[in-house]
């Protein structure tokens, strides 16, 4: 293929942006992560010194070493929230499908006229910030809040739940937020199904619950499986919804970085935290990609 | 559809639907209680959004985020439509797959690292964090947004139509600006709108990024959340989920009707 200049720009100039913006960053995170903490500005050492030429270059990579990986493996507070963070991701991704995939199915034997409403008014809360959706639940979950005025009201409950500032309180904000991502891909699936399939099942002789198990849930499997990795995915790195729901009990790693990073100034341990969130999720990723060709 | 719906259907699509919209009605709804106690209805009053228009502060901050969100969803949709254009239509070149490999990357990197990651870059270089920062941060992070949009409409184009262009004399910036950019323009809006509301919405990478001078709307939301419900944020909550809902919705109207013009041309170019 001929190099003409027109192709050049076109490719140069988002490479570039990506270069600078996207990779350099990130190696710079991996760099600081080797790095030790220091009380100076910037707060890690060593700094890369140019101007000594060829032997500032060795120096510095003399000095990375991985001694912040190994804090991450001895201080418990990181690994108990790498585990929490996990726990939480996949109870709240199997709420997610729990709830999703009958929403999902409802919307496939709705009449075909409604259909595109319905996925309007799925999508629909995906458009306005999550923080404000996250933020509505605090008026629920909190001990005056709507559900404890109904709860107490019809004498479900004689104390009101405290609710708020638990996990209980992220597994529904991380299943309210992420609901859409669930629906689709399971919707997307079962529309296409072939309906005389069903009926196919039930003139053999199957009811019309086994038809369900035997027929159509093994056809929207793949749209099961993808909705499950994309709430899980972002899920794991989540800090809003810990951060206003969680309260100070609910150990994620998101919100651990964060913390890290704005409240003790730590920029390595707050990188290196972040090179072993990203090491954690390239499983999933990888997984959701193998997931995703297979049903190409 | 032979089967109508069965009443387990219909109680599942209800029970859905309340679960979404519930939590954002009773927001809404309150926003109108005059009482400060915001969990308790009082009466119906405007008050807290006569407050939050004295309110120099999140007015400050709404107009950094307008700023902010239009400067940078324009660039990402430039970038963006760029980057899909390459993922389409250039099939080999040098380190294509680290281009695709970071297009596609940042769409499941967790906001954290981008905004830890994006601030330590700007330090590095020694960058003021103010306002720049937070449009490069937005801008990388919407680009490859709207470059996945764009994609998927370049991928199911009849490229014939542009040779046909290029055959009747069209340079192929030409044959670009009358043939390919008309048929890919409802992609590229949306992604521009996506990449608008992303940045409406963000409030990880722009704590990261931002600087004292330039405090955005969900970085002033959040700031305020932290000490509890306040109905000043509903009002406000309620201001931006209605602009966004009419933006949804007229967006959905103006596509719908389009698409049902092209319907009518369609069948009429058959006749």
């Amino acid at each position: 293929m001929k190099l003409n200049p027109r192709r050049l720009v076109l490719i140069s100039v988002p490479y570039a942006w990506l270069l600078a913006l996207f990779m350099v960053p990130f190696l710079i995170v991996l760099k600081i992560a080797l790095s030790d903490t220091a009380i100076a500005i910037p707060p890690y050492m060593p700094t890369l010194d140019l101007a000594a030429g060829w032997s500032g270059i060795r120096d510095f990579f003399s000095e990375l070493d991985f001694e912040n990986f190994t804090w991450l493996a001895e201080d418990d507070l990181y690994w108990k929230s790498y585990v929490s963070s996990l726990w939480i991701a996949t109870v709240s991704t199997f709420f997610t499908l729990l709830i999703g995939y009958p929403v999902a199915y409802a919307m496939s034997r709705a009449r075909p006229e409604w259909r595109p409403l319905l996925m309007m008014l799925i999508i629909l809360p995906f458009w306005s910030s999550a923080l404000i959706r996250v933020y509505a639940w605090i008026g629920i979950l909190s001990s005056e809040g709507y559900l404890n005025q109904v709860l107490l009201a019809l004498g479900l409950a004689d104390t009101p739940l405290s609710i708020l500032n638990t996990q209980t309180a992220v597994y529904i904000g991380i299943v309210y937020t992420y609901l859409p991502f669930m629906i689709l891909p399971i919707y997307a699936t079962l529309e296409k199904m072939d309906e005389s399939l069903l009926e196919a099942a039930e003139d053999l002789g199957c009811t019309r619950i086994s038809a369900f198990w035997r027929v159509t849930f093994p056809l929207s499997r793949p749209g099961a499986i993808a909705g499950c990795f994309l709430v899980f995915i972002p899920s794991l790195g989540e800090f809003v919804i810990p951060s206003i729901l969680g309260g100070s009990q609910t150990l994620m790693i998101g919100k651990v970085l964060w913390e890290e990073f704005f409240n003790n100034r730590d920029w390595p341990v707050a990188s290196a935290v972040a090179v072993v969130l990203l090491l954690i999720l390239v499983i999933p990723i990888v997984l959701f990609q193998r997931n995703e060709e297979k049903n190409a | 559809m032979k089967r109508s719906m069965s009443v387990f259907n219909v109680t599942t699509l209800t029970l859905g639907l309340a679960f979404l919209y519930l939590p954002m009605l009773l927001l809404m709804v309150y926003s109108f209680n005059s009482s400060r106690l915001v969990t308790v209805w009082a009466g119906f009053s405007t008050q807290w959004y006569g407050e939050l228009l004295r309110n120099e502060q999140f007015l400050d901050a709404a107009w950094v985020t307008l700023r902010v969100a239009v400067v940078s969803s324009t660039i990402a949709t430039v970038l963006g439509t760029m980057a899909a254009w390459v993922l389409v239509r250039e099939r080999r070149f040098l380190g294509r797959t680290l281009f695709s490999g970071m297009i596609y990357a940042p769409l499941v990197m967790p906001e954290v690292i981008t905004g830890l990651s994006l601030l330590l870059l700007f330090i590095a270089i020694g960058l003021d964090r103010g306002i720049l920062t937070i449009i490069l941060a937005h801008t990388t992070f919407s680009m490859c947004y709207v470059s996945v949009v764009v994609s998927s409409r370049l991928v199911s184009f009849d490229r014939s139509l542009e040779e046909a262009a290029l055959d009747l004399g069209c340079s192929p910036m030409q044959a670009f600006g009358h043939v390919t950019l008309p048929i890919i323009a409802p992609a590229v809006i949306s992604g521009w709108l996506l990449a608008f509301t992303l940045s409406l919405d963000d409030l990880v990478i722009a704590s990261f990024t931002s600087g004292p001078s330039s405090t955005t709307l969900p970085i002033k939301i959040f700031s305020s959340m932290r000490l509890g419900v306040s109905p000043e944020i509903n009002a406000l909550s309620t201001i931006l989920i209605s602009i966004v809902a009419v933006g949804v919705v007229v967006a959905a109207l103006v596509s719908k009707s389009q698409i049902a013009r092209r319907e009518i041309e369609e069948r009429e170019g058959q006749k």
